[in-house]
């Protein structure tokens, strides 16, 4: 486990820029969602709020050569990666300026080419053994990259958890697994239909290292992060973090969550992870009107990436049977 | 100039030649390493190409064709072996909503240069999990080509030109053929996916076929030629992209139809030729066309029962009689 350092260790503008990737993680998913709740968008989102921490302190980890995969609760993934709010915005109205060209929406997300991002997925558990395979290609290439296959409590309960894991230890793999465990897959609680308190001790029956944090203290689990980094980078093999966060919102925007007590979030809002980064920033002498300009800052960003979606063309429908295969593409959908 | 060789040695040097031709190849299932694969395909491979180029894994089909997925969106160039084609529905996920739909999905960011081999077919009493020709659920699936050789030349020709093909390709190698021994090229070649091939010339009427069925639909118009009736026998090779042009040229030729192959008739790739054909030629046919297939059933162990489930000879004659009211 990592040591838990103290808040004079850190520089006030490390501290300042993993604030700044909540706010602004919060302030696109609330954009998205008032953009879905006036019908401007197609289709469902899933929200990140309340996890942004746990993403800001784990992405802090993650260098330029490394790669990851996320989930269909994704936006926070991008934006903690240094993305482009207004291409991930256009991607949610199903835009040709999006990062995937309108093709694949909010839970699909991608960007190979800047962002070392092997895509958001729409199936609970694909990334396991995607990020999985992206670190069997860095071992068989010698490329010293370590991949991150961010996901949710729900898909350690699929299959492909286990079969990647138990591959990715067998043959020392460079992949680092970050669980956000909100306790909620859609309306299950997880430890109605899992009897281990924690979900990373799975990893010890793998024979993999592990630990668990509280994804509410973006400072923690970014010090689980490096040593997971720092393990998988030096050939030991994988490295599963649990980060436990809180789901503000419902499965999907919109979705009221009354199979929630209401003890959830009056706890969840006790420890919100931006207020706490808040608390740490004023302890290191930052003021509030520094911390209202960075919000201010990050509104007026998510702003400007609502108008660039709203603006933006949609695809051409002749577009519609494009890339679907890389070769003979026309003769494979003809028929 | 020409040798005579086994379809699982042509598949074998198709192999080891781009093994050696490509360093991002790398081959990856159950028992392709230390044993060599259970039809030998592989033997010697892991001294020549070392452990992080042949790979042996565990029983997890899931976990390794996602893993082959996530190698291939890396840039490298996985081939995957399913010890059957059954075992698909083991991996279904991987294949089916990864391998076929990211590069859809990521607007054209990537390209999924993978092949998956599968050992399928009926004929080995093998019963219902490991018997299986599954072409009409693995054609359904855009995003992924497919192929299914007849021959030796074939065999070695389309898995090299499914290993330099940038998409996801799946190859169908029917088990029954594995020991068949036939005339290949000595010199290097490629078969080019996407075409068909007319083994046999005739006038009368056409069998589309595919793998095996080839074999017993050539010994079958041999037969009928006996009797005067002369059909043309055409080998798809592949059926994603199928050869549409040699499919419109010969039946505008004989105006005759029938579609050979051993899977479970209801919801078959040869339904949907057969739907293709009936549409788009309609005009050009003279009856009917028929689906000669396996039956809407398990397959059976027993032998006596087994060999009701694939077309024979006999029966393919008798449905050219009956299409050709003869």
């Amino acid at each position: 486990m990592a040591r838990k350092k103290k808040t004079e260790e850190y520089s006030k503008e490390f501290v300042l820029g993993l604030y700044r990737t909540t706010v602004r993680i919060r302030a696109f998913e609330e954009h998205a969602a008032e953009c879905f709740t006036k019908g401007m968008l197609a289709g469902n989102i899933h929200l990140s709020i309340g996890q942004e921490a746990a993403e800001a302190g784990a992405f802090a980890c993650i260098e330029p050569q490394d790669f990851f995969t996320s989930t269909h609760r994704g936006h926070g993934h991008v934006i903690a990666r240094g993305g482009d709010p207004k291409r991930a915005m256009a991607e949610l109205f199903g835009k040709k300026t999006g990062y995937c060209k309108g093709k694949g929406g909010s839970m699909h997300i991608a960007d190979m080419a800047k962002m070392n991002h092997l895509g958001a997925n729409g199936i609970v558990g694909a990334g396991q053994a995607i990020s999985a395979g992206s670190a069997l290609a860095s071992k068989i290439m010698g490329d010293n990259s370590v991949t991150v296959g961010c996901f949710g409590d729900g898909s350690t309960n699929e299959g492909s958890f286990h079969e990647s894991l138990n591959m990715a230890a067998a043959w020392k793999l460079p992949m680092v697994w970050f669980i956000e465990n909100n306790c909620y897959g859609v309306s299950t609680e997880i430890h109605r239909v899992t009897n281990t308190p924690d979900l990373a001790t799975r990893a010890a029956a793998y024979n993999v290292e592990y630990a668990v944090v509280d994804g509410t203290d973006a400072l923690a689990v970014y010090e689980a992060m490096k040593v997971a980094m720092e393990h998988a980078r030096s050939g030991k093999g994988p490295y599963v973090v649990e980060a436990k966060v809180y789901r503000y919102q419902g499965h999907y925007c919109g979705d009221p969550a009354v199979y929630r007590p209401s003890e959830y979030m009056e706890y969840a809002l006790k420890h919100d992870g931006i207020d706490k980064l808040a608390n740490r920033l004023r302890e290191m002498g930052v003021t509030d009107e520094e911390l209202e300009e960075i919000k201010a800052a990050a509104t007026a960003e998510m702003d400007a990436a609502v108008k660039f979606a709203d603006e933006s063309p949609y695809p051409d429908p002749s577009e519609v049977t494009d890339d679907m295969y890389t070769a003979d593409n026309e003769r494979c959908v003809a028929r | 100039m020409s040798k005579k060789i086994t379809i699982s040695k042509a598949i074998r040097e198709g192999l080891l030649e781009e093994m050696r031709r490509d360093d991002k190849m790398f081959i990856i299932g159950e028992d392709m390493a230390v044993m060599g694969n259970v039809f030998a395909i592989t033997t010697g491979f892991l001294d020549e190409f070392g452990p992080n180029r042949v790979i042996d894994t565990p029983i997890s089909e899931e976990g390794f064709m996602g893993m082959a997925v996530g190698a291939a969106m890396r840039g490298m160039h996985p081939c995957v072996e399913l010890m059957y084609d059954d075992f698909v529905t083991e991996c279904a996920d991987p294949l089916f909503n990864q391998a076929a739909k990211l590069k859809y999905m990521s607007g054209g960011q990537c390209s999924i240069p993978l092949v998956l081999r599968m050992p399928m077919g009926s004929g080995r009493r093998n019963a219902g999990q490991h018997s299986q020709s599954l072409e009409g659920m693995v054609c359904h699936f855009p995003g992924l080509k497919v192929v299914a050789p007849s021959c030796a030349e074939d065999a070695k020709g389309l898995i090299k030109a499914a290993l330099r093909d940038p998409d996801p390709v799946v190859v169908m190698e029917h088990k029954l053929l594995y020991a068949r021994k036939e005339e290949i090229p000595e010199e290097e070649y490629v078969t080019p996916i996407g075409k068909a091939r007319v083994r046999r010339e005739g006038k009368d009427l056409t069998i589309i076929t595919w793998s095996r069925e080839v074999n017993f639909s050539l010994e079958a118009a041999e037969s009928l030629a006996k009797e005067g009736i002369d059909v043309e026998v055409l080998d798809l090779r592949t059926l994603v992209p199928v050869d549409w042009d040699a499919i419109r040229e010969s039946v505008s030729k004989t105006h005759n139809v029938i579609i050979v192959s051993e899977e479970v008739k209801r919801g078959s790739y040869a339904g949907e030729l057969s739907a293709e054909i009936a549409e788009e030629l309609f005009d050009e046919l003279d009856a009917p066309v028929e689906r000669v297939c396996g039956l809407n059933i398990v397959s059976p162990f027993s032998p006596v029962l087994e060999d009701q489930n694939f077309p024979h000879p006999a029966d393919i004659a008798a449905a050219v009689k009956r299409v050709l009211n003869k």
